[in-house]
């Protein structure tokens, strides 16, 4: 069994409650941050730890911190991002649900590091079931003296909010999300000004995802040294993983950095294989965003090293041979499933979920989503690959927010590996409409 | 969207929405009480058979002390507000990759073929609505919808069935 830092008591009956989480050893980091450290203290301990933000980006979550503005006499924020909207990914949905109060004692020590007073959770619209769980256990923290002012006599004082979305996968991006959080329309502004010197209402402000912040609670609570020596040399700690897709065994499950694709995909404690025992044809191992890949680059890296659950090592190979950590969002395709189809419907999304500020994003992810239809739907012909090609190149790099790149990256990195399929639906047209490459059941919607 | 082609009286709300409005409202600071937009919107939309109509929209803003168009804004921005009248259970069928994977194209075609409507119809009792969705983080217990606030997922024809009935009998709790 690897070691469960997260997900420990994840299967204690009553967990959500205060009352049995708090049995099992919770609410002690803010016990430890709020009596015995001081602020920049927690948030040392943070930067010592390695702990990488797992919202997608991977940015060092100490560092961040420690960008913070101070001004004398502005109120600071921190926010938690549970918009969770990623193709992919459902690991902070399944940590905000069956252990409600980690997430709430991690933001406890957090706000207390950041020295913010009013703290929001912000939670996409559709979770609205969750957001009821949250509002429950956050009651129960304010019961219990671990919310609200002078909390365990420190004199720390923290409201702590729960605020939701309203469908709208762009309002994940940091600055989109403030924009939402402050009643608006989900546009990302242009950086600078970064949150840090001018986020919610004008203020400073930190922007963390569920999982980033709920690690602060084994970080404090172990020492930043203890929890540094589990993982890899860049990648620290567990790590939740949302598996999906043609697994026999899909779900959520946390894993130490390090450990094998392989295993992860096949080992009895995780996937347990492809669904029906087929043969793995192509694997996405973080979110939607990211570049998809081919069977014999998923186990091994291009230059034949055994290919790990790391950061570091999922992107070996850059975007030749490569991808990337992300999200945690896992999507395993079996032998039968069509790529060109699924390339098609991720464009779909990434042309619904553009806000239209950007017009290479806007008309982009749009011509993208027609091409690839026309191609899908065997009206393709060979151009439109290139076609695809030359509109990724003016998309990159030319936009706002990175919503543009990301749905740039997965178009070429698709064609890149899987050209052959894109030829073919081309040149069997009839073959195309009636069989979607290998997908014999489908039914064309 | 368009807005304004079917309007309605505003409506009358609750007691219980009225406290529930005023105590979100009061999770922001004073002066940015336009930050509870979302949430108001989604508990009027509750009270409002499911669908925000332009004056019940004027209402929001009226509540929150801003402008109308502060709220058309936002109510076209977000694609989970209704700005027409929908069927009493709307099933919000996620249509994403992950989803599809594991077969939600079947699931999407028997549910229309079974209430005999299309994506964004209702049927003719005012019963059902059917729309797809973009994932909404269950990929791993697809194919999934949502139907109000909650969850159905790992479908088969078989639960849909079960879950078309209960609806029928009134059994199946939207918010
Ligand atoms: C289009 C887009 C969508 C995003 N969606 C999410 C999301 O749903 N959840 C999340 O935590 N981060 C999301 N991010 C990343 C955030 O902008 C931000 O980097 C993150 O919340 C920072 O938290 P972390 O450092 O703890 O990962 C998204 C970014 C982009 C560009
Ligand atoms: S890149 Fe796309 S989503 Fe991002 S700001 Fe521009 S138009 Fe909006
Ligand atoms: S793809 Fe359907 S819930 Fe994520």
């Amino acid at each position: 069994m690897g070691r469960k830092l997260l997900l420990e008591h994840i299967n204690v009956p009553g967990i959500e409650t205060f009352e049995v989480y708090r049995k099992h050893g919770g609410y002690s980091s803010v016990e430890k941050a709020l009596k015995s450290m001081s602020p920049d203290e927690v948030v040392e301990e943070v930067k010592k730890s390695g702990l990488k933000g797992r919202g997608g980006a991977g940015f060092p979550t100490g560092l961040k911190w420690s960008f913070l503005a101070k001004p004398d006499g502005v109120p600071r924020h921190l926010l938690c991002n549970a918009d969770e909207s990623e193709p992919g990914t459902f690991k902070d949905r399944y940590l905000m649900q069956y252990i409600p109060h980690l997430l709430i004692e991690g933001m406890i020590v957090s706000s207390f590091a950041l020295g913010s007073n009013l703290s929001y959770i912000y939670i996409r619209g559709e979770y609205m079931f969750v957001l009821d769980i949250l509002e429950k256990a956050i009651a129960e923290a304010y019961a219990n003296g671990f919310l609200g002012k002078n909390i365990l006599g420190s004199g720390f004082d923290l409201d702590l909010r729960v605020s939701p979305g309203g469908g709208a996968y762009i309002c994940g991006e940091e600055t989109a999300l403030i924009e939402s959080l402050e009643g608006k329309r989900g546009n990302p502004r242009i950086k600078p000004p970064f949150p840090a010197v001018k986020g919610l209402w004008g203020r400073p402000t930190v922007v963390n995802n569920v999982e980033s912040l709920a690690t602060v609670v084994p970080i404090i609570n172990m020492g930043a040294d203890e929890y540094a020596k589990i993982g890899t040399e860049q990648s620290k700690g567990t790590k939740l993983i949302s598996a999906c897709g043609n697994l026999e065994r899909p779900g959520v499950y946390e894993i130490e950095m390090g450990i094998t694709v392989e295993e992860f995909i096949y080992g009895d404690e995780w996937c347990r294989g492809i669904k029906g025992g087929k043969q793995l044809k192509a694997l996405i191992p973080g979110g939607s965003s990211v570049p998809i890949m081919p069977a014999h680059l998923i186990t091994k890296t291009a230059k034949g090293d055994t290919r790990l659950m790391s950061y570091e090592s999922l992107s070996d190979g850059g975007f030749v041979s490569g991808s990337m950590l992300g999200s945690g969002g896992f999507i395993v395709f079996d032998e039968d499933q069509c790529i060109v189809r699924n390339t098609w419907n991720f464009s779909r999304f990434y042309a619904h979920e553009s806000c239209g500020q950007c017009t290479p994003c806007r008309e982009g992810t749009t011509w993208m989503d027609n091409v690839l239809w026309r191609i899908e739907n065997g009206k393709g012909d060979m151009e439109d690959i290139a076609l695809l090609e030359e509109i990724n190149k003016k998309i990159e790099g030319h936009t706002i927010c990175p919503l543009g790149d990301a749905a740039a990256w997965p178009v070429a990195a698709a064609i890149r590996h899987f050209r052959d399929e894109f030829e073919w639906h081309v040149k069997n047209p009839e073959e195309a409409i009636k069989r979607n490459f290998g997908m014999p059941k489908s039914v064309v919607i | 969207m368009k807005l304004g082609i079917v309007d309605k009286e505003r409506p009358v709300l609750s007691e219980k929405a009225q406290a529930e409005i005023q105590k979100v409202i009061a999770y922001y600071p004073e002066d940015k009480k336009k930050s509870a937009i979302l949430r108001v919107m989604h508990i009027v939309e509750e009270e409002a058979d499911g669908w925000l109509s332009p004056d019940t929209m004027d209402m929001i803003a009226e509540i929150l002390n801003i402008t109308p168009i502060e709220v058309y804004e936002v109510a076209t921005f977000y694609t989970m507000f209704n700005l027409q009248p929908v069927g009493k259970y709307v099933f919000e069928v996620c249509t994403t990759g992950p989803c599809m994977l594991v077969g939600s194209d079947n699931i999407v075609k028997y549910i229309e073929d079974k209430l005999n409507i299309k994506e964004g119809e209702t049927t003719a009792d005012g019963m059902f609505t059917i729309k797809y969705a973009q994932c909404l983080g269950a990929c791993g217990y697809g194919p999934m919808l949502q139907c109000g606030k909650y969850y159905h997922e790992n479908l088969t024809p078989e639960k849909v069935d079960e879950l078309i009935d209960a609806c029928r009998r009134g059994e199946v709790k939207v918010y």
